[in-house]
C-alpha cells in the first residue's frame, strides 16, 4: 500500500516557493491522513535504487524527524507513537532500511544508517529489535565494502543514540572488535577504515569493560594510534578526535601510553595539516581540563580528595610540551582579529598554554620567559603578536607573587604598545593583554595589586584613547576596562577611578554611538564596561551615575519610538534595546543600593517604568529579559510604592508567566514575581490568584522547560510569605502539587550529575514553598489548616535524608523546614517531630558542619523543635 | 577556518557574558532576598519576650517622670526586640529591660525531686545584669535598666569585626552576674543567641545550648582591643549529694554568694518565679541577713515594700502581697505617693501565718528606698530573711531531703519491678 511521495519530495525541494508549499502541504496531509501508509512509502523510496538521489535523502529525512525531535516532550511524544504503530508496519519499514545498506549510493546508505539509530534508539530501551546488532555485525563479513562501510556507520550511530547500559556486555565485544579490526591498517578500504575510526569516537562510552582489560586496552590503543599514521587526512583527523574522547573518558588508564602520545602529536601539530593539528592540540588542552578538575577537587575544602588521582602528565611534559605549543603561536593568519569565529592553529595554541598555565602554575613561567624576551620586540608583527599572546595566555594560574614583579616591568611596555604600535593584531592582543593582567593580578582579592594610584591614571588615558581605534582593538580595550572597573568593586569611597568617572562615561558613550559600533561586537563591549563602571560607584560618583539615567533613558525612548524598519534594522534595535534595558538593570540596582542616592533615583522611577512597558510591546526574547530583569530591579527598589504600576504591568507579568516557548522569560518571570512579594507584601493580594494559577497552570504542563518548575515552587513560598495566612485559599491546590513532586524527587534516582543536580534543585524549590508557607501561616489562627500535612513534609524530609544526596542548599532548606513545622505548628507537631529520624539525627550531624550557614540552620532548627516539645 | 570544537572557548573570548552576569546577579540577589525574608520571619515570632499578663494594677513610676501615652503602650508591649526596645527613652527603656530578667525566688523549703529535677550552682557575687550584643557592640544592663557597660565583645555581633555568619543585627542576650574583682561577666543563662530565642527552651537545653555556643565564640578569652570583659560560664552540676556538695565548698574563682537551684523543665520566665530558687548561709555567702542603706545589718529585719493607692503596702510579687499597711496620716506626713517603694522595719518579729497569709504585725517605717531600686522585696525573700534570723534552712536540711529522694527511687523502682 505505498503511496507514490517521489514527486511530492522532488516538488517539496522546488526554488519555486508556491510548488514547494504545495508538496508540503501534500506530505502534511498525507502524514495526518495515514502515518502507517506515510513511513512506509518513506522507507520504500529509501530503499528503492532505482528513484533519484534527492527523493531518496528527503525521504529519509522526513523519516528521521518523525522519530526524534530536539525538544524533550516532542521526542517522548515521537517514540511513543513509534511504539503505537503496527508490528507489520515497523518491521517492513525496519527491513527497507537494512536493505539500503545495499545500495552503491553512498547517500542514501548514509540516511538510512541515521534512521536505523533513531529507531535503534527507541526501541532497545524497550528489549524490542534483539536482532539488529546481530545482523549488522553479520554484515561486517560482507566481501562488498560499501555494505561494510554503512554497517560501521550505523554501529557507530547506534552507539551515539543509545544509552551503554542497554546493551549487554557479550554484544559490546563483538561492536567493539568489529570496529576495531575495521580500523586495523591491514583493512584495505579507507572508507571502511574511517567509517570504523568514526564509529569507534562513538562506540568508546561503551568500553568501560575493555580499557580496564590490559591486553583489549593495548589493542585499541595500538590501533587507534596507528590510524593517527594513516595516508589519510580524514583518518587521521578522526583517529585524533578518538584520542581525544579517550584522554577525558579514560584519563586514568592513560599512563603507559603518553611518551607514544606525545611523540605522534608532536609531530602532528608541528607537520600536519591544520584539522589534524587542531586536535593534536585539543589532546593535551583535554588532558588539561581533566586534572585541573582533579586538582581542583584535591584543593576543595569540603571533600580534599577526588575519585581519580591526578598522573600530573602535563607537569611531566612540560618541559617538550611548551615550547611546541609557543611555536604555534607563530602561525597566525591574517585578519583572524575579525573573525569573530575564527580558530585556528595559533588560536589553538594559545588557548592550550593558558590551561597548561592554570594547571601547572608557577612552573610556567621561567619556560615561556625566554620566549617572550626573544620575540617582543621583532620588526615582523608575528613575534611581537605572539610574545604578548604567550604572556596574556599564562596571566591565570601562577601566583600573583611569581607574576607581580613581570607584570610592574611589562606594564609601561603594553600601554606603549597599546597606544604606538603599527599593527592592529598587536594592538588587539595587547589590549587583551592588559585586560588579562587586571583580571588576575588587580583586586580586593589579590594582595598587591600591580595597579596603583599612580599607574591607573595612565592606564585609563591609555584605554580610553584605544576606544577610538579599529573596531576589534576598542572592543578589547572596553574589556580591560570592565576587569579594571570590576577591581575596584568592593573598594568603598577611596576609588582611584573617582576623578574619571565623567571622562569614561562619556568616552563609552562615544564609543555605543560609533557607525561602526556594531563590529566586533563593540558596542555590547561598550555597555558591559559601563555597567561595570556603575557596579563600582560610591556615595562619591553617585550624582554622575545619576546624569547617565535621562541619556540612557533617551535613547531607550528613540527604539521605543523607531518605526518602519527593515528586519535587518530591526534585529539591531531589538539588540540596541536590549544593552539599554540591562544598563538600566544595573543602574537601578546600584542606586537603589546607595542609601543617598535612593531618594533621588525614585524620582526617575515612573518614566523608567513607562519606558519599560513599552518595550514589552517588543517581541524579542531577550529585550523582554533584560525588561523584565530590570523591572525585578525596580520593584525592589521601589518597594510598597510598586503597586501602583502593578494595574498595567500585570498584564505582561502574565504573558511572562504563559511563555513556555521562551522558558527563560518564564524562568525570569517567576523570579521577579518573588520580587514583586517581597516588595508589595500583602499589596499583592489582588494579584494573586491570577498568578497563582498560571504558576499551577505551568506545574502541569509537560511542555514547560523542567528547568522552571523549581522557581515556580520557591516562588509559591514567596507568595504565601508575603500574604500570610490569605495563601489557604490556595493550599487545596498547591499542596497536593508540592507533595507529588515532593514523592518524586524524594524517590528519584538520579544517573548522572546533571539529573542529581535537578533533583536538588527541585527538592530545594519545594523547601521553600513549605517555609515560606509555614511562616506565612506564623501566628495565624489558620495555623490549623497545615497541621494535616505536616507528616507528609517531614516525610519526605527523611526519605531525602535515608537517600543521602542531598546537596547542602537543600540541607540548609530542610533543616529550615524542620524548624519552621516546630516554629509555626507548635506542639501540633511535637510528637512527630520526635518520631522523625531527619529531626534527630540529621540536626546533630549538620551542628558539626563546615559550613558556617548550615550549622546556624541546624541550630534554628534544635531550638524551635526544643521549644515545640517542650512547649 | 573552522570554528573551535564546541566545548573548547578560545581563550581571548570572555567566559560569560555580562548578560550573563546580570542575569546570575538577579537570581543571586533573589535567592539572597528570599532567604532574608525567611530569616526575619522566623526571628519575628521567635524572638517575641514573654512577659506574661501585665500586672492588675501597674504601679507608676516616679509620677514627675510623667509618660506620653503612645510611649507608654510601647512600653508595655510585649512583643518588643532588645534593639528596638533599646530606643525607647530613659526611663521607658530601663522599665522594659527591668521586667526582662528571671528572679528565682528565695528557698524557704526543700523542693521534692531536688536530685532529679534540678540543677545546682554556687552564685557569682556582683552585678545582676542583662547582656545584649547586635550590630556590633555589647551593653549591658543592670536590673534597673540602667547601663553597666557599653564595650566591643567576642559575642556574636558584639564588636565591629567581621563575622562569619549572620545578619549583624541579629542580637544574642544572656543573663549574667559581673563580678568586679576579676572584671569577669558570668554568664547564668543564655536567653537569645544569633537573633533566635531561647525563652521556651528548658533549661536542660539552655545550658546545653549556653555550654556549647559561648565557647565557639571566643567570649572566654582574655580581654583584649575588641574583646573588653572576658565571659565565663559557671559550672553546673546536677543537684544530687556530690553536685550540691561541690556547689557549696568547692573552690570556685570567684566570690561566691549562695547557691542557685534551676528546675531543669522550667522555660526561662520573666519575673519571679519557683523553679528558680536562691539559697544562702554563712559559709557559703557574706551576704546572708539583708543590709540597711548604710550597709548595717539592722537589729530589726527590714523589708522593702511599694505603696498602693489603698495604703497597703504589697511585695514585688505577681500579683502583689500585701504585708501590711500605712495609715493615710502617715502617708501624708511622710510626703509618700502610691507607687513609692518604703522601707519597714518589722517591729514584732513574731510572725504570724494569718489564713496562710503571712502577716507582719506593726511595721515602722524606716524611709524611702533611693531612686534606682525598681523594685520591692518579694514574699520568699522576706520568708527567707525571717527564717535566716530565726529558723534558717539548713545545709543539712537539703543532704536530708536529697537523700531521702533517692531511698524514695530505690522503693520506686522495686515496685516496678515487683509489678513486672
Amino acid at each position: 500500500m505505498a503511496l507514490e511521495v517521489t514527486q511530492i519530495l522532488l516538488n517539496a525541494q522546488s526554488i519555486d516557493a508556491a510548488t514547494r508549499n504545495h508538496a508540503e502541504e501534500s506530505l502534511k496531509q498525507i502524514q495526518e491522513q495515514n502515518l502507517s501508509a506515510f513511513l512506509l512509502s518513506l522507507s520504500a523510496e529509501l530503499a528503492n535504487n532505482n528513484k533519484p538521489i534527492e527523493s531518496r535523502k528527503l525521504a529519509g529525512l522526513i523519516l528521521k524527524n518523525a522519530l526524534d525531535a530536539k525538544e524533550l516532550h516532542r521526542k517522548n511524544d515521537l517514540a511513543q507513537r513509534w511504539l503505537s504503530l503496527d508490528l507489520a508496519t515497523k518491521t517492513q519499514i525496519k527491513t527497507s532500511l537494512l536493505q539500503t545498506f545495499s545500495s552503491p549510493v553512498s547517500d542514501a546508505r548514509s540516511t538510512a544508517a541515521q534512521v536505523i539509530a533513531k529507531v535503534a534508539g527507541i526501541e532497545l530501551p524497550h528489549n524490542q529489535w534483539p536482532e539488529l546488532i546481530g545482523s549488522l555485525l553479520s554484515n561486517i563479513h560482507q566481501v562488498e565494502t560499501h555494505v561494510k562501510q554503512a554497517t560501521l556507520e550505523t554501529l557507530g550511530y547506534v552507539c551515539e543514540e543509545v544509552d551503554p547500559q542497554v546493551v549487554d556486555q557479550e554484544q559490546v565485544n563483538r561492536i567493539l572488535t568489529a570496529v576495531v579490526q575495521g580500523m586495523n591498517a591491514t583493512e584495505t578500504s579507507s572508507d571502511v577504515r574511517l567509517a570504523a575510526t568514526r564509529a569507534l569516537y562513538n562506540a568508546l562510552g561503551f568500553a568501560q569493560a575493555n580499557f580496564t582489560n590490559d591486553m583489549e586496552r593495548d589493542y585499541i590503543m595500538r590501533v587507534v594510534c596507528e590510524a593517527t599514521q594513516s595516508s589519510d587526512v580524514k583518518i587521521r583527523q578522526a583517529a585524533f578526535e578518538c584520542l581525544v574522547a579517550i584522554s577525558s573518558t579514560y584519563y586514568e588508564k592513560l599512563a603507559p601510553y603518553m611518551q607514544d602520545i606525545f611523540n605522534i602529536t608532536s609531530k602532528a601539530v608541528r607537520e600536519d595539516e591544520e584539522p589534524v593539528a587542531l586536535q593534536a592540540i585539543e589532546f593535551w588542552s583535554s588532558i588539561c581540563d581533566e586534572e585541573i578538575d582533579i586538582l581542583d577537587d584535591y584543593r576543595s575544602e569540603y571533600t580534599g580528595d577526588s575519585d581519580v588521582p591526578c598522573f600530573y602528565f602535563i607537569k611531566q611534559a612540560l618541559p617538550a610540551l611548551v615550547p611546541m605549543l609557543l611555536e604555534t603561536l607563530l602561525k597566525q593568519e591574517e585578519d583572524q582579529d575579525q573573525d569573530e569565529g575564527a580558530w585556528n592553529i595559533a588560536m589553538a595554541g594559545g588557548t592550550c598554554l593558558g590551561l597548561v598555565a592554570r594547571t601547572v602554575g608557577d612552573e610556567i613561567v621561567p619556560l615561556v620567559m625566554p620566549f617572550i624576551e626573544e620575540n617582543i620586540s621583532k620588526p615582523d608583527w608575528r613575534g611581537r603578536e605572539a610574545a604578548t599572546y604567550a604572556f596574556g595566555s599564562i596571566l591565570d594560574g601562577p601566583s600573583p607573587g611569581k607574576l607581580a614583579p613581570i607584570v610592574n616591568v611589562a606594564l609601561n611596555f603594553m600601554l606603549a604598545a597599546l597606544s604606538r604600535d603599527p599593527n592592529n593584531h598587536v594592538k588587539d592582543t595587547t589590549a587583551w593583554t592588559l585586560g588579562r593582567i587586571f583580571e588576575f593580578l588587580h583586586g580586593a582579592a589579590v594582595e598587591t595589586s600591580v595597579i596603583t594610584q599612580e599607574n591607573c591614571q595612565q592606564i585609563l588615558t591609555v584605554l580610553l584613547q584605544s576606544m577610538k581605534d579599529v573596531p576589534n582593538v576598542a572592543e578589547k580595550a572596553c574589556g580591560a576596562l570592565y576587569f579594571l572597573a570590576q577591581g575596584y568593586e568592593d573598594e568603598g569611597s577611596v576609588s582611584p577611578l573617582t576623578p574619571f568617572f565623567q571622562d569614561i562615561f562619556q568616552m563609552l558613550l562615544f564609543v555605543t554611538h560609533r557607525e561602526d559600533a556594531t563590529e566586533s561586537n563593540l558596542r555590547t563591549s561598550a555597555y558591559e564596561a559601563l555597567n561595570e563602571v556603575v557596579r563600582c560607584s560610591n556615595d562619591e560618583t553617585a550624582p554622575i551615575v545619576m546624569q547617565l539615567i535621562p541619556v540612557i533613558m533617551l535613547e531607550l525612548h528613540q527604539t521605543v519610538e523607531a518605526q518602519k524598519l527593515t528586519s535587518d534594522e530591526r534585529d539591531k534595535q531589538n539588540d540596541l534595546q536590549g544593552l539599554l534595558c540591562g544598563c538600566l538593570q544595573v543602574i537601578i540596582q546600584k542606586m537603589g543600593s546607595i542609601e543617598g542616592s535612593k531618594y533621588a533615583f525614585m524620582q526617575y522611577a515612573d518614566q523608567i517604568m513607562d519606558l519599560l512597558l513599552k518595550v514589552f510591546a517588543s517581541r524579542n526574547a531577550t529585550v523582554h529579559e533584560e525588561a523584565m530583569l530590570a523591572i525585578g530591579a525596580l520593584a525592589y527598589t521601589a518597594g510598597p510604592n510598586f503597586a501602583k504600576y502593578m494595574p498595567q504591568f500585570y498584564q505582561y507579568l502574565e504573558m511572562g508567566l504563559q511563555n513556555f516557548e521562551e522558558y527563560q522569560i518564564c524562568a525570569i518571570t517567576v523570579g521577579v514575581v518573588g520580587d514583586l512579594c517581597r516588595a508589595l507584601e500583602d499589596k499583592i493580594l489582588p494579584y494573586c490568584d491570577g498568578i497563582m494559577t498560571q504558576l499551577l497552570k505551568n506545574l502541569s504542563s509537560n511542555q514547560l522547560h523542567r528547568s522552571v518548575k523549581p522557581p515556580i515552587f520557591s516562588c509559591f513560598g514567596d507568595i504565601a510569605l508575603a500574604i500570610g495566612e490569605n495563601f489557604e485559599k490556595y493550599l487545596v491546590y498547591a499542596m497536593p502539587m508540592l507533595q507529588s513532586a515532593a514523592e518524586l524527587s524524594a524517590h528519584a534516582v538520579s544517573q548522572d550529575d546533571e539529573m542529581l543536580e535537578y533533583t536538588n534543585q527541585l527538592r530545594n524549590g519545594i523547601l521553600e514553598a513549605y517555609s515560606g508557607i509555614l511562616q506565612g501561616f506564623k501566628s495565624s489562627p489558620k495555623t490549623q489548616a497545615l497541621v494535616p500535612y505536616a507528616a507528609h513534609v517531614l516525610q519526605f524530609i527523611d526519605t531525602m535524608y535515608g537517600g543521602r544526596e542531598m546537596d547542602d542548599a537543600v540541607m540548609k532548606s530542610a533543616l529550615g523546614v524542620l524548624g519552621d513545622l516546630a516554629d509555626t505548628l507548635g506542639s501540633h507537631v511535637g510528637p512527630l517531630i520526635s518520631q522523625s529520624s531527619s529531626s534527630k539525627d540529621l540536626i546533630e550531624e549538620c551542628m558539626v558542619y563546615d559550613d558556617p550557614l548550615i550549622r546556624e540552620s541546624a541550630e534554628w532548627a534544635k531550638l524551635a523543635i526544643n521549644r515545640a516539645v517542650s512547649g | 577556518m573552522a570554528p573551535p570544537p564546541d566545548h573548547r572557548r578560545p581563550i581571548k573570548r570572555a567566559a560569560i557574558s555580562d548578560q550573563q552576569r546580570r542575569r546570575e546577579v538577579a537570581l543571586r540577589l533573589q535567592a539572597d532576598r528570599r532567604s532574608d525574608a525567611q530569616n526575619r520571619a522566623r526571628q519575628l515570632a521567635s524572638s517575641v519576650l514573654s512577659l506574661g499578663p501585665e500586672p492588675a494594677t501597674e504601679p507608676e513610676v516616679e509620677p514627675e517622670q510623667e509618660m506620653s501615652e503612645a510611649s507608654g503602650q510601647l512600653a508595655g508591649r510585649s512583643d518588643l526586640d532588645p534593639v528596638r526596645a533599646a530606643r525607647l527613652r530613659g526611663p521607658e527603656v530601663r522599665k522594659w529591660f527591668a521586667r526582662q530578667l528571671l528572679l528565682p525566688e528565695w528557698m524557704v523549703d526543700v523542693p521534692p525531686s531536688l536530685d532529679r529535677d534540678w540543677y545546682v550552682f554556687p552564685r557569682p557575687s556582683g552585678k545582676r545584669c542583662f547582656v545584649v550584643s547586635s550590630n556590633g557592640t555589647t551593653i549591658s544592663r543592670l536590673r534597673n535598666g540602667s547601663i553597666l557597660h557599653r564595650f566591643p565583645s567576642n559575642l556574636p555581633n558584639g564588636a565591629r569585626t567581621k563575622d562569619v555568619s549572620g545578619p549583624a543585627s541579629s542580637y544574642s542576650i544572656l543573663d549574667c552576674i559581673f563580678h568586679e574583682p576579676d572584671e569577669t561577666y558570668y554568664v547564668i543563662d543564655m536567653v537569645c543567641w544569633r537573633g533566635y530565642s531561647l525563652y521556651d527552651c528548658t533549661a536542660e537545653f539552655r545550658f546545653f545550648w549556653l555550654n556549647s555556643k559561648l565557647s565557639e565564640t571566643g567570649a572566654s578569652d582574655p580581654p583584649s582591643q575588641y574583646h573588653r570583659y572576658r565571659f565565663n560560664v559557671v559550672q553546673i552540676y546536677e543537684c544530687n549529694l556530690a553536685g550540691l556538695q561541690a556547689s557549696y565548698s568547692g573552690q570556685v574563682p570567684y566570690v561566691k554568694d549562695g547557691l542557685l537551684f534551676f528546675n531543669k523543665h522550667a522555660h526561662y520566665q520573666a519575673g519571679n518565679t519557683p523553679l528558680a530558687l536562691v539559697w544562702k548561709d554563712n559559709v557559703c555567702s557574706q551576704y546572708v541577713l539583708d543590709t540597711d542603706s548604710k550597709g548595717q545589718i539592722p537589729s530589726q529585719q527590714q523589708v522593702v515594700l511599694e505603696l498602693q493607692n489603698d495604703g497597703n503596702l504589697t511585695t514585688s510579687d505577681d500579683p502583689p502581697v500585701a504585708l501590711g499597711s500605712l495609715s493615710r496620716d502617715l502617708i501624708a506626713q511622710s510626703g509618700l505617693r502610691v507607687g513609692n517603694l518604703v522601707r519597714v522595719a518589722i517591729k514584732d518579729e513574731r510572725m504570724r501565718l494569718v489564713d496562710g497569709k503571712l502577716d507582719l504585725g506593726e511595721l515602722q517605717l524606716v524611709g524611702k528606698t533611693n531612686h534606682s531600686r525598681a523594685f520591692a522585696d518579694t514574699y520568699s525573700k522576706v520568708l527567707f530573711q525571717h527564717a535566716a534570723r530565726h529558723a534558717p534552712l539548713r545545709i543539712e536540711d537539703l543532704v536530708a531531703s536529697i537523700q531521702s529522694n533517692s531511698s524514695m527511687d530505690n522503693s520506686q523502682a522495686l515496685d516496678v519491678e515487683m509489678e513486672g
